[in-house]
């Protein structure tokens, strides 16, 4: 996709390798993300996408035995660098997970936890408006309102879900990636997640991980497929699910294995 | 004899348990299909054999010697004898019959002792008659059952949920036959001091009470000024507050290290080391805490210019404190451990730090759980004796001076039990009225971290 003629990268990945102890997860991952665009992640389980996503916020140094290699640059900048503050990487790059994990907190603090632990509102007034754009922002704000203090594990799953895409956009991240956010919820909530996927498009760039090519072809406008920690074809969603280049792609989108 | 007979018994079942299973066998041989695994079928006929026996066994030694005295002692009714004199006489008849007897043998006892002596044989014998034949009648029902196939496996399965209902309903009994005792001698206790006197007096002096002759009668005036129990009460919560102040933050803090930041190898070493602690008996701080810590205190003190008591609360408190740190920090590392990990890394993609997620996420999601391994903490910091018995000294001081010696609750127990005492005297009673208000405190202190602890896990599950 072009914006103004001109194709926008925001994240650029350059042979990267992803270790688990001796094991191999990543190989050589060379992909580059569009900004403001949403890009997903397909393949089998167990291929390596979850593991590149977790590379772009570096959560990968949570697990103590993973190590990674190779570049990550967004905006230039790699994020693999010793300089790299990480704190500072993963208010910018927000992650929303597989399943819900709201804090045993209220709604409010749950959205207000990002904008409080990095000092970005001055005073009651501007969190409260924080909480609220985030919320309007996560199409929650309606079923919400009227119960802001309330903890967040009595919503129900959608609405979890929506209430995590709240938070991790109250600090205004650059990115958002997006680990099967679908994968715990039924049809309405997905559908309604899938809508505002769209529309925070707009103001993020998107990367989602999705075992739906469904999901994919609705969502996306660029598509990669991983298999066996290789990264096999990447490009617009379009080509991917219509003619892609490699054998194995066609496979998988054809449901003819995985 | 009753060993040959319980032996007996317990050899029967066993033989019992290997033909039911051959008879299995021998079913099975006839290519029918049996109604459970063969060994079902030996429990079977082995539970029919023994557990009625058994029953009639322990029924039989229970009954019989009551059975006996009253057949001894009808001879002596109507003679109008006491009942302490009745009592005497059979235990004379007994005694005779043992050829234990050293007193004047009259007659009358010479007769009962041998009617004593044939009943016992009469007993003897017919217990093991129909012990005999319940065990026959018993087993021949169960191996006519399994001869014909019928079912095995519920009656088993029954008989297991019954075993597993007794041993809960010994150890409900115990635990409500405890504190009966405890009530029903509390009671007596408040007959004779006021509960008022108890629970608001300011002196402790159970000593005064020891001075009386036993043969006076009970003069409540006299005890209106020994049995108020506020300065024990002060001193066992003073000292479960001194130790907690030392077990709290280190068990926490130790808790919190061990669950986020240790390494899987220094973990694998430091959480059974520290559990160590709980396994040192209380004895061994005790006398740590009245012989290494307490000088140390005394000296350290004198050369502030301080006056610290050999025996000080802050002594036994301390030391009582590290015996409580490995429960706190145990429970708080296993309760924090529980948090779900993807809280943690809610929390570290928002860009938070460990610090951070440590105190805004994890510890308000294992609050609760911290909360009640505290409690556990404190009820076991009121409910120890054995630190405070050595290293607090054993007078009743009304004082909140760490540096100075006071008394708790379960050390007055045992002061008051030591050496001799008389059943129904107020200073005996006193330890009941003690141990009743020991614990009451710590079973509201257990209901309420049984209850935190609880809607802590409603929350995850």
């Amino acid at each position: 996709m072009k914006k103004n003629g001109v194709k926008m990268i925001k994240i650029k990945a350059k042979d990267v390798d992803v270790f688990y102890g001796k094991k191999q997860a990543l190989f050589n991952i060379s992909l580059d993300i569009e900004e403001n665009q949403v890009t997903a992640l397909i393949g089998p389980s167990g291929c390596g996408k979850s593991t590149f996503l977790r590379c772009l916020n570096r959560m990968n140094d949570v697990i103590d035995i993973c190590s990674v290699k190779g570049e990550i640059l967004i905006n230039d900048f790699n994020i693999n660098d010793k300089g790299c503050d990480v704190v500072r990487l993963r208010e910018k790059i927000g992650m929303v997970f597989q399943k819900p994990n709201p804090f045993p907190k209220t709604l409010y603090e749950n959205v207000s936890y990002g904008p409080t632990i990095h000092g970005i509102a001055q005073s009651k007034q501007e969190m409260d408006e924080i909480v609220e754009t985030s919320l309007k922002k996560a199409a929650l704000w309606e079923e919400v309102k009227d119960r802001l203090h309330e903890p967040g594990t009595g919503l129900s799953g959608g609405q979890q879900q929506r209430l995590c895409i709240a938070r991790a956009i109250s600090v205004r991240p650059e990115v958002i990636l997006m680990d099967e956010p679908c994968s715990a919820l039924d049809p309405i909530a997905t559908a309604q997640i899938e809508e505002l996927i769209d529309e925070l498009k707009k103001e993020h760039t998107i990367i989602i991980v999705t075992h739906s090519m469904a999901q994919a072809a609705r969502v996306s406008q660029n598509t990669g497929f991983f298999h066996l920690g290789q990264l096999i074809e990447h490009g617009s969603t379009d080509k991917i699910f219509k003619n892609p280049d490699n054998k194995k792609t066609q496979d998988y989108i054809t449901g003819r294995f995985g | 004899m009753n060993l040959i007979l319980f032996t007996f018994i317990v050899l029967l079942g066993f033989t019992s348990y290997y033909f039911g299973r051959k008879k299995a066998y021998t079913i099975q041989s006839t290519k029918k299909r049996l109604t459970a695994l063969p060994q079902f079928y030996g429990y079977y006929l082995a539970i029919w054999c023994a557990i009625p026996a058994f029953i009639i066994f322990s029924l039989w030694a229970i009954f019989e010697p009551t059975i006996v005295k009253l057949l001894i002692l009808s001879d002596y009714s109507n003679q109008g004898y006491l009942d302490d004199e009745l009592n005497l006489i059979y235990e004379k008849t007994k005694a005779l019959s043992r050829g234990q007897f050293t007193g004047e043998i009259t007659p009358f006892i010479e007769a009962s002792a041998e009617k004593y002596l044939s009943l016992r044989s009469i007993a003897q014998s017919s217990k093991v008659v129909i012990v005999l034949s319940a065990i026959i009648a018993s087993v021949a029902y169960a191996y006519k059952r399994i001869s014909s196939n019928s079912r095995t496996r519920e009656p088993v399965e029954k008989f297991l949920n019954a075993v597993l209902f007794t041993a809960s309903l010994a150890a409900i009994l115990t635990t409500v036959g405890i504190v009966f005792s405890l009530i029903f001698q509390t009671i007596d206790f408040f007959k004779v001091i006021p509960l008022f006197d108890f629970v608001f007096g300011t002196h402790w002096y159970p000593a005064k009470a020891f001075v009386r002759d036993s043969s006076e009668a009970l003069d409540p005036t006299m005890y209106s000024d020994t049995f108020g129990a506020v300065p024990i009460f002060a001193g066992t919560f003073f000292i479960a507050f001194i130790a907690m102040c030392v077990a709290i933050p280190i068990g926490l803090m130790s808790g919190i290290y061990l669950a986020e930041y240790a390494s899987y190898k220094v973990r694998q070493y430091a959480k059974p080391l520290i559990e160590i602690l709980a396994g040192i008996p209380t004895v061994v701080y005790g006398f740590f805490a009245a012989l290494t810590v307490g000088p140390f205190l005394k000296e350290l003190g004198t050369s502030m210019g301080l006056e610290v008591s050999a025996e000080s609360a802050l002594a036994a408190g301390g030391v009582m404190g590290i015996m409580i740190i490995p429960f706190i920090s145990s429970l708080s590392d296993d309760v924090i451990t529980s948090v779900p990990q993807s809280l943690r890394d809610g929390s570290y993609a928002m860009g938070a730090t460990k610090s951070e997620t440590i105190k805004r996420v994890i510890f308000p999601a294992a609050l609760p759980g911290i909360v009640g391994s505290i409690l556990l903490g404190v009820s076991r910091a009121i409910g120890e004796t054995m630190i405070v018995v050595m290293a607090s000294g054993l007078a009743a001081n009304l004082t909140l001076n760490p540096l100075e010696s006071t008394s708790t609750i379960t050390a007055q127990i045992v002061v008051i039990l030591i050496g001799d005492q008389a059943f129904g005297d107020p200073k005996t009673q006193a330890a009941f009225a003690l141990g009743m208000s020991l614990f009451l405190v710590t079973l509201c202190l257990n209901i309420v971290a049984l209850k935190v602890v609880k809607k802590y896990r409603e929350k995850y599950e």
